[in-house]
């Protein structure tokens, strides 16, 4: 006697509109959306009235007036004729080459601490505690400041340079280098090591196969790293060393030619390596810790030695772990060098933000320019981690 | 039956206990191990001693002014100096008393929530959340109960860090919170809205924030709204911090098992109630870690604000070292910067752990 409830007259329960889910929700929805579009709409009638009081045309038209200005460094051509757009190429290239090279030597060095806190020693693990404890709670930007005007500025001058030979001289100007030129020839290097690094690729291959079908085992990273810098040191023998390098010459008050490092430039890259490198150490550390002990045990029982235990088995596991916030650590250094501002260094914030910005007076186009950059890169970098995530996570039953 | 004589226990050989043993098996275990702890006595020789030498031994404590310097080592003369400078910045001498108090009050009231069951604990945590500002906001300002007002251009040093600091963290938890149940919600207009307010913040640096609160706030706002400086700065911190707050909170909330949500909805909760009473109460407790750990990042953070001219604790050192009735102490004002934000840090991340080691209960071996 199976009967439905409603049709014996109890009444389906419908909440009054007041109560019912779906419209209430959809009312708070449409105020939200409402008030949100009211809110735009009075910050942009209100700049645009603001700015036409200050006399201020809008538009992306400043960009290629002429910048008059110049900047410290830039790595593609550029003097005072040159537009306000290439100014922003400029603070872009030398974000991103201080970014660059800071994520390799954070990295480094990060790794390379990361592991000496997990050391048997005593006093290396201590050592390497007391680097972490001290960059990671000092705030970066008094280290920026720090490294700038106490260190590098209390550099003897150009005339008492602190020198390694008659290349290499560190004085209040930052650091001259020899300064290499390459001749025609080099191509036939380059192109050597272009071809070394697919054989080492194709030898790869050939040797996991022919150990997926017989077990013998090639000495792969030996026979890459040869092949990898064997060839190409061949050719540039064979072709004439097509490489010459021009010295930094001292005249009377500063340096001539060779290559010169801008102090900002160091300052910025030294207390961005060190600060960030605290964090990647405690991201390795907590990584490694991570593996459980059962499976370096395991790893035992089955025969490997210590060294492919390490390779085979920790690693990569750690690697799952320490990779999500190792990739938001180089956003972070990506943002952080934005602080170049306080020493001067010219990187986007500090040459489009600032001194475009005061000369052109466009602030809304300019700081929505600057802010795209950033949140392109944060973008890709998201979007690089959790395609990584994806790809190295465990597949379970 | 022969009788046996107890001989005296011998003590277990060298290699097993003592400080020899202690020696072999931490620092010359193998080899390579020997060469690593030659290489950290060399460190230690070639960067501490100089430095305590430095920064102790030689230096010049007493004094007030340079010729007490003998610049042979650290010269703190100059930092005692100046010291009224560092943690008031420009307030005016005779009401010093009043950001005193400050310390004082913020000093008692941080005390109870660092010792275990210290009386009124709660009640003090809750004052230091909704009194505390009030009564600082008052004394700070002046203006009312017959006290001088004092505009907040005059503020700075240690005082500006604190108060930018203190302000950042009340209004971005209540945001962040708000953010955060935003993202999770069912609504998909407000999930949208939210998420791209915490992406977008996320994900551009605090200086341009900074920048566009003190350029770009004055264009956005009908004409005669204008706040001071530091106000702007503030809400260029706040929806910064706010949106980082979100995110560890949403890390709570998604930590909190499904079964919590169904057993507030059927007893008849609704999405307030059953957020307030069940669910956040949970999840916040799980990341307060996460919240301490955000905070010291704002803490270091505040310095930023000095690219717009405003004088924290490091933006009056750094106009301090350039006076030129001393000699070139900039190593030293930095140091004590370095070391009186490093004393704040260190402090809130220890005691981060050891909360977190607190809340941790269970899974540890």
């Amino acid at each position: 006697m199976s009967e439905d409830f409603t049709s014996r007259g109890v009444p389906a329960s419908k909440p009054p509109p007041w109560n019912d889910p779906f419209i209430r929700s959809m009312f708070f929805q449409v105020i939200a959306v409402l008030l949100l579009g009211y809110c735009f709409y009075s910050i942009f009638d209100n700049t645009l009235t603001n700015m036409e009081k200050r006399g201020i045309t809008t538009g992306f038209a400043f960009l290629s007036e002429e910048a008059g200005f110049g900047i410290l460094m830039s790595l593609i051509e550029y003097d005072e004729t040159y537009s306000y757009g290439r100014t922003f190429f400029v603070g872009l290239l030398n974000t991103a080459v201080v970014a660059a090279c800071g994520i390799i030597l954070a990295t480094v060095i990060g790794f390379i601490i990361g592991i000496a806190r997990l050391s048997n020693n005593w006093l290396i693990a201590k050592l390497a505690t007391i680097y972490i404890e001290i960059f990671r709670n000092i705030p970066l930007l008094l280290q920026i400041i720090f490294w700038q005007i106490a260190v590098l500025q209390t550099l003897p001058g150009p005339r008492q340079s602190l020198r390694i030979g008659d290349a290499f001289f560190l004085n209040n100007r930052g650091v001259f280098l020899p300064d290499p030129n390459f001749g025609k020839e080099f191509i036939f290097v380059i192109s050597a090591f272009l071809i070394s690094l697919i054989g080492a690729y194709i030898f790869k291959i050939w040797a996991k196969r022919t150990q997926e079908k017989t077990g013998r085992q090639y000495p792969v990273v030996y026979v890459s790293l040869g092949l990898m810098i064997g060839l190409p040191t061949i050719i540039f023998f064979l072709v004439g060393m097509p490489l010459t390098w021009e010295y930094a010459k001292l005249e009377r008050f500063s340096f001539s030619g060779g290559a010169n490092i801008i102090p900002e430039f160091i300052s910025l890259l030294w207390a961005l390596t060190m600060y960030t490198a605290a964090f990647i150490a405690e991201i390795v550390r907590s990584g490694i810790l991570a593996v459980d002990h059962g499976q370096t045990e395991a790893a035992r029982s089955l025969g490997l030695r210590n060294s492919l235990t390490l390779r085979l088995v920790v690693i990569p596991q750690a690697l799952r772990v320490i990779i999500p916030p190792l990739t938001s650590q180089y956003l972070n250094l990506t943002k952080n060098s934005s602080l170049a501002t306080a020493i001067g260094y010219p990187d986007l914030v500090s040459v489009f933000m600032g001194t475009t910005l005061n000369q052109t007076g466009q602030a809304v186009e300019i700081v929505a320019m600057t802010m795209a950059v950033y949140l392109t890169f944060s973008l890709f970098i998201s979007m690089f981690m959790n395609w990584y995530n994806k790809r190295v996570s465990l597949v379970e039953r | 039956m022969a009788d046996i004589k107890n001989s005296a226990d011998l003590s277990p050989p060298s290699e097993i206990i003592g400080p020899l043993a202690w020696l072999r098996s931490n620092l010359f275990a193998s080899p390579l191990n020997s060469i690593l702890t030659l290489i950290g006595l060399y460190i230690v020789y070639a960067l501490f001693i100089p430095v305590i030498d430095w920064a102790f031994v030689s230096a010049d404590w007493l004094g007030n002014n340079k010729d007490a310097c003998s610049l042979k080592g650290a010269c703190w003369v100059f930092v005692i100096q100046r010291l009224d400078f560092f943690i008031y910045g420009f307030y005016p001498d005779a009401e010093y008393w009043r950001v005193n108090i400050i310390f004082v009050l913020l000093a008692l009231l941080i005390m109870p929530q660092m010792v275990e069951k210290a009386p009124y604990k709660r009640f003090s945590g809750w004052f230091f959340l909704t009194g505390f500002p009030i009564i600082a906001g008052v004394l700070l300002l002046g203006g009312i109960l017959g006290l001088e007002p004092v505009s907040t251009d005059k503020w700075g040093g240690l005082l500006l860090t604190l108060v930018i600091s203190f302000v950042g963290i009340i209004a971005a938890l209540p945001l962040g919170v708000l953010l955060a149940l935003g993202r999770r919600s069912e609504m998909p207009a407000i999930r949208v809205i939210c998420t791209a307010f915490i992406e977008l913040w996320r994900g551009v640096p605090l200086i341009s924030v900074l920048f566009m609160a003190s350029v770009m706030l004055p264009l956005f706002l009908p004409d005669g709204a204008n706040f001071n400086k530091l106000l702007r700065a503030l809400i260029g911190i706040v929806m910064f911090q706010s949106a980082y707050m979100a995110e560890v909170i949403r890390g709570g909330l998604q930590a909190i098992p499904k079964g919590q949500y169904e057993a507030a909805a059927s007893l008849g909760l609704g999405y307030w109630k059953s957020m307030g009473l069940i669910i956040l109460p949970q999840a916040l407790k799980l990341v307060i870690p996460g919240i301490v750990n955000t905070f010291i990042a704002l803490f270091k953070d505040t310095t930023l604000v000095l690219t717009i001219g405003l004088f924290d604790l490091l933006q009056t050192v750094n106009s301090a070292i350039v006076d030129p009735n001393w000699p070139q102490v900039s190593t030293e004002g930095f140091v004590f910067a370095g070391f009186v934000f490093w004393i704040f840090c260190f402090s809130m991340s220890r005691y981060s752990i050891a909360l977190e080691r607190k809340l941790d209960t269970g899974h540890k071996r």
